[in-house]
């Protein structure tokens, strides 16, 4: 599962270049991080980002976007959300379902503690109120997937609101300019995913497996204060990293633990919003990102051409890269919401509001699950930053990538090498080969002690850096070999003996007298030439800053 | 033995005077005679015999699992019971046999209690009689010389009981005497993890006190149950009863709950709307009926939905949807649960005002013939029917009927107490000395049984199977 999870998930990087290029291009005069210091409730309209269409006519040149995002993460629990199945991904088809599950009629939801907990502990990680009291809804409708004919949601109290979602940018030149944009979250809803419907079209027949019905799900709502794709994707990538940094849900998009939906307008700036459109279902950072810019551009070129937007559900076609209007009745339909009630309001505690005497497992105290955050992306980030001096943008893709962190820190306890060596080896060298070969950190054939024990020998000189590269494709090949066995089988020493070396670089001058006089004419480059040429008579076994030195001393004699 | 209470049959079986087979097949036997009655939708024979056979090797070896042990119950097919098919009197149900067991039925046959089978009801328990939810166990209780307990919503688990309306649904309890309602109570009450609106606290065993001085009680009367439609019987018997308590010493003054008269109206919005929301699942996927229509899935629901419900059903689906729609939601749901408060806090108000239960009549007059029975549409029938016992389930308050006398035609009338939320053992021992006061005849029912065969000759079924 790892490798289509990568390619799935980590494109984030890419595109987060392409939005800072695009979005920035259009940006200009506005003040950078715009979105964070506006003020709540303040109207975003005059500091959206501006879209240009691609037939701009006098005085309606200039577009902005505003999208929005309702997010669905799986709750990492062991159980459903109100019932005792077990939660897995890929079990056999109808395997994990209660009579709950299946809404045998006279069966009754109960609340799982650790969801609760899971959405009060994400709450808190997104600056949110907890609400101490919150309530539970039924939803209407009808769809095979949903056997009770209603889904158990928080349409009118959810457990938490108010908070905010910091996402970042490196921006600038070398990107070492960190950018922060903030979109509102305007709350978080707890609520049971439905099963899944397999259409067999050739047999006309739908099937239906309820293994993810009733899985609890974190619906997290974003306002609509992004103006992008990209910028989509950055806050949806940012807050998938909280959620697995919490355990609060894998949040793994390829096996659907996160799913997005997108809501999506454009507007003349200084005029009130557009009306619009919801794309649904987008289940990789990079559908995102592409079905947002196309819907943007589709509305533009709809208004533009004097069109109007309806305000409708649209799907995303991945292969045409475009979306379509969904033919299914969700658009419109009434849900006809009524209040749960064979469930009594949800009632959570801090420390203040404890009842004396209350048992510990009947009631969630909010102030014990704060102290049980742990830390989150932007301060490991900042940390990274701050500790071994590392660029922002470097910090951002050992976050980006699964276990990359990990890794690197593993190497930084057992190297003497400089944080900014170990940072350029694991983020090109390793991460270079695990691209192309589409593998996941897990699946690297270095392990950290082994690339530890590499640069160790690189960092007391006793190999050079070319060899270094040799001996870490030797690792790459996994034949079990440590750094030191390789280095001692190819011969890869270092050439310490000083008299040696200068015999080699006198021989060399001997035998390439053009070249030597070229260096006295005062090329600057020939003298390159003539350490190339040592290097390669040494098998490249010594260090070129020696070669130099002796050569320089010989040349000036 | 038939016609005795829990207490004595169960007493019978201790000392071997009668064995659980035994009682169990004059109980089969009697089901079967009265068959034309159409009680039973389900008649569990097999189960039952193999029950009673487990509960005689009990009573063999002196290992009897209490006073219910071998004792026959019947139970309302809208209870899940495992195994044995569940119909809710629906032909959206035909043919379901649940997986598993209600929380009362299990805790019945944890105690060794017979299951003879499963009893008729409305579709989905729309009409008057069973579980509880606007009077459906005190109401037939009344008509048919029997206690009728509905305990306090919270008391007692609703898992597996097929829900009419969640809220106030409430099992009740269907005995011969009020001590035997308790017996009952004792082992169905009490916190259910598979309900999470049953209350947590330790729920204390129900023996009841024996009450002989009643001076210390206040009675009240409220004064909106005296409504035209009363019959003069059943209100000189009302009056009567008010006047036993005072002769006796009780305190007996007249109270008011003024948001009684819109109990039904309020019930209407709040029942349909849940109903609507309930019924959603039956859809033909899953389990129950399923119609032959393959031509697209919104096509299988509707046929099948469209054969599998009645008429009432389906009109209640129909105005709980209208009620729940987006534009009408504030106009009728958020306003009937506005009601439904003041209804509530009508009784709080009496109670904080020093009144320990409220009596009332059960139902407006004794039992109508079938005839008259089915003259007025279901809706009206259900309005006239809970007119007294639905604010109990709007207030989730405990609420027992107990049998007072015969009416002129030899047809039982029954009376109500309503208590305090919770207080289900207080409001039982008041029950009892009243009870105790009135010595309404015990049913004889092998009369009755001896008499069937000239019964539909004789109307007055009722006259010779009771005993003044």
């Amino acid at each position: 599962m790892a490798a289509p999870m990568l390619r799935l998930c980590c494109p984030g990087r890419r595109w987060a270049l392409a939005c800072i290029d695009g979005c920035s291009r259009h940006r200009r005069g506005a003040p950078n991080g715009c979105t964070s210091s506006r003020k709540r409730g303040q109207s975003s309209v005059a500091q959206q980002p501006f879209i240009t269409a691609q037939k701009p006519r006098k005085g309606e040149h200039e577009w902005a976007a505003v999208v929005g995002l309702e997010i669905h993460a799986q709750i990492s629990s062991k159980s459903k959300l109100f019932s005792g199945s077990q939660v897995h991904f890929a079990a056999p088809p109808n395997s994990l379902v209660s009579f709950f599950d299946a809404s045998l009629p006279g069966t009754l939801p109960v609340l799982n503690r650790r969801c609760v907990e899971a959405a009060v502990m994400t709450g808190l990680a997104l600056n949110c109120r907890i609400n101490k009291k919150s309530l539970f809804d039924r939803k209407h409708y009808f769809y095979a997937d949903l056997p009770a004919g209603y889904q158990i949601t928080q349409q009118r109290l959810p457990i938490a609101v108010n908070g905010s979602l910091v996402y970042s940018f490196c921006a600038g030149k070398n990107r070492s300019q960190v950018i922060n944009k903030t979109a509102r979250v305007k709350q978080i809803q707890l609520e049971q995913d439905s099963g899944k419907s397999l259409h067999d079209d050739l047999r006309s027949q739908t099937l239906i497996d309820l293994n993810r019905a009733g899985v609890g799900l974190l619906e997290v709502v974003l306002e609509p204060d992004m103006s992008c794709g990209e910028e989509a994707a950055t806050a949806v990538r940012e807050l998938q990293l909280i959620l697995q940094a919490l355990g609060t849900s894998q949040a793994n998009m390829a096996e659907g633990q996160l799913r997005v939906d997108a809501n999506i307008s454009v507007h003349h700036p200084g005029e009130p919003l557009g009306v619009r459109t919801e794309v649904k279902n987008l289940n990789s950072a990079r559908f995102l990102a592409k079905a947002i810019d196309y819907e943007i551009q589709r509305q533009i070129n709809e208004l533009e051409n004097g069109g109007e937007i309806l305000n409708e559900t649209r799907s995303f076609d991945s292969k045409l890269g475009c979306t379509i209007p969904m033919r299914d009745k969700e658009g419109k339909q009434d849900y006809r919401f009524m209040p749960e009630p064979n469930l009594p309001p949800l009632l959570l505690y801090d420390t203040e509001s404890l009842p004396a005497g209350a048992d510990p497992q009947q009631v969630i105290d909010i102030d014990r699950i704060r102290e049980q955050l742990p830390e989150l992306p932007s301060v490991t980030r900042e940390k990274l930053v701050q500790q071994y001096g590392m660029l922002p943008e470097h910090s951002f893709t050992l976050l980006n990538e699964v276990g990359l962190l990990e890794f690197f820190q593993n190497v930084m306890k057992e190297t003497r090498a400089e944080p900014k060596k170990v940072t350029s080896w694991v983020l090109n060298t390793l991460l270079g080969f695990l691209k192309q070969q589409n593998l996941a950190v897990s699946e690297s054939p270095v392990t950290p002690s082994a690339l530890a024990e590499l640069l160790n020998l690189l960092d007391r000189k006793a190999i050079s850096s070319s060899a270094a590269k040799q001996v870490f494709e030797e690792l790459w090949r996994n034949e079990g070999k440590t750094p030191a066995q390789i280095v001692s089988e190819k011969k890869l020493e270092l050439m310490q003996d000083q008299e040696a070396l200068e015999q080699l670089c006198h021989a060399v001058m001997e035998g390439h007298p053009q070249v030597v006089m070229d260096v006295k004419k005062g090329n600057p480059r020939a003298i390159n030439k003539l350490i190339g040429l040592v290097r390669k008579v040494t098998l490249s076994r010594a260090d070129p800053t020696v070669i130099k030195e002796i050569l320089e001393k010989k040349l000036a004699s | 033995m038939l016609g005795r209470t829990l207490r004595e049959v169960s007493a019978a079986l201790k000392q071997g005077h009668i064995t659980p087979t035994e009682l169990c097949q004059k109980c089969l036997s009697i089901i079967k005679k009265t068959k034309f009655l159409n009680a039973y939708i389900t008649v569990s024979e097999e189960v039952a015999l193999k029950q009673a056979e487990e509960s005689e090797k009990r009573y063999k070896k002196g290992h009897s699992l209490g006073d219910l042990d071998g004792i026959p119950i019947a139970v309302k097919d809208n209870f899940s019971t495992s195994g044995i098919e569940t119909t809710c009197a629906s032909n959206m149900l035909r043919g379901y046999v649940p997986p598993y067991n209600a929380t009362v039925v299990q805790k019945l046959l944890d105690q060794g209690a017979l299951l003879m089978g499963k009893t008729n009801l409305d579709e989905f328990a729309m009409g008057a009689l069973g579980s509880d939810t606007g009077g459906s166990t005190r109401n037939p209780a009344a008509h048919c010389g029997l206690v009728g307990l509905k305990p306090s919503y919270g008391l007692v688990s609703r898992h597996g009981l097929i829900p009419l309306v969640n809220s106030m649904d409430v099992p009740g309890i269907l005995t011969r005497c009020v001590d035997d309602a308790a017996i009952v109570l004792g082992v169905l009450a009490g916190h259910d993890p598979k309900d999470s609106t049953t209350i947590q606290d330790p729920v204390k065993p129900f023996v009841l006190p024996s009450l002989t001085d009643v001076s210390k009680l206040c009675i009240g009367i409220p004064k909106e149950y005296l409504t035209p439609e009363l019959s003069s019987e059943v209100r000189s018997l009302w009056s009567k009863a008010a006047n036993l308590f005072e002769s006796e010493g009780a305190k007996v003054i007249e109270v008011s709950l003024p948001h009684t008269s819109y109990s039904i109206v309020c019930y209407h919005v709040l029942c349909t709307s849940e109903v609507a929301s309930n019924m959603a699942r039956f859809d033909g996927l899953e389990y129950g009926h399923r119609c032959d229509i393959d031509v697209s899935t919104e096509a299988m629901y509707a046929a099948t939905r469209r054969e599998g419900f009645n008429d009432v059903v389906r009109g209640r689906i129909l105005s709980g949807n209208f009620f729940l729609l987006k534009e009408n939601y504030e106009n009728y749901f958020v306003k009937a649960q506005k009601v439904r408060r003041l209804i509530a806090n009508d009784f709080v108000t009496v109670f904080n005002s020093g009144v320990d239960v409220l009596l009332t009549p059960t139902t407006l007059s004794e039992a109508v013939p079938y005839t008259e029975f089915i003259k007025e549409d279901n809706r009206t029938r259900s309005a006239q029917d809970d007119i007294f016992t639905q604010a109990a389930n709007m207030a989730g308050l405990p609420a027992v009927s107990v049998p007072m006398a015969l009416s002129n035609q030899g047809l039982p009338i029954g009376l109500q107490f309503i208590g305090r939320a919770f207080c289900d053992q207080e409001l039982l021992t008041i029950a009892r000395w009243f009870e105790k006061q009135v010595q309404f005849p015990v049913i004889q029912l092998q009369e009755l049984m001896d008499d069937c065969s000239s019964v539909f000759e004789n109307e007055k079924l009722a006259s010779v199977s009771l005993k003044q």
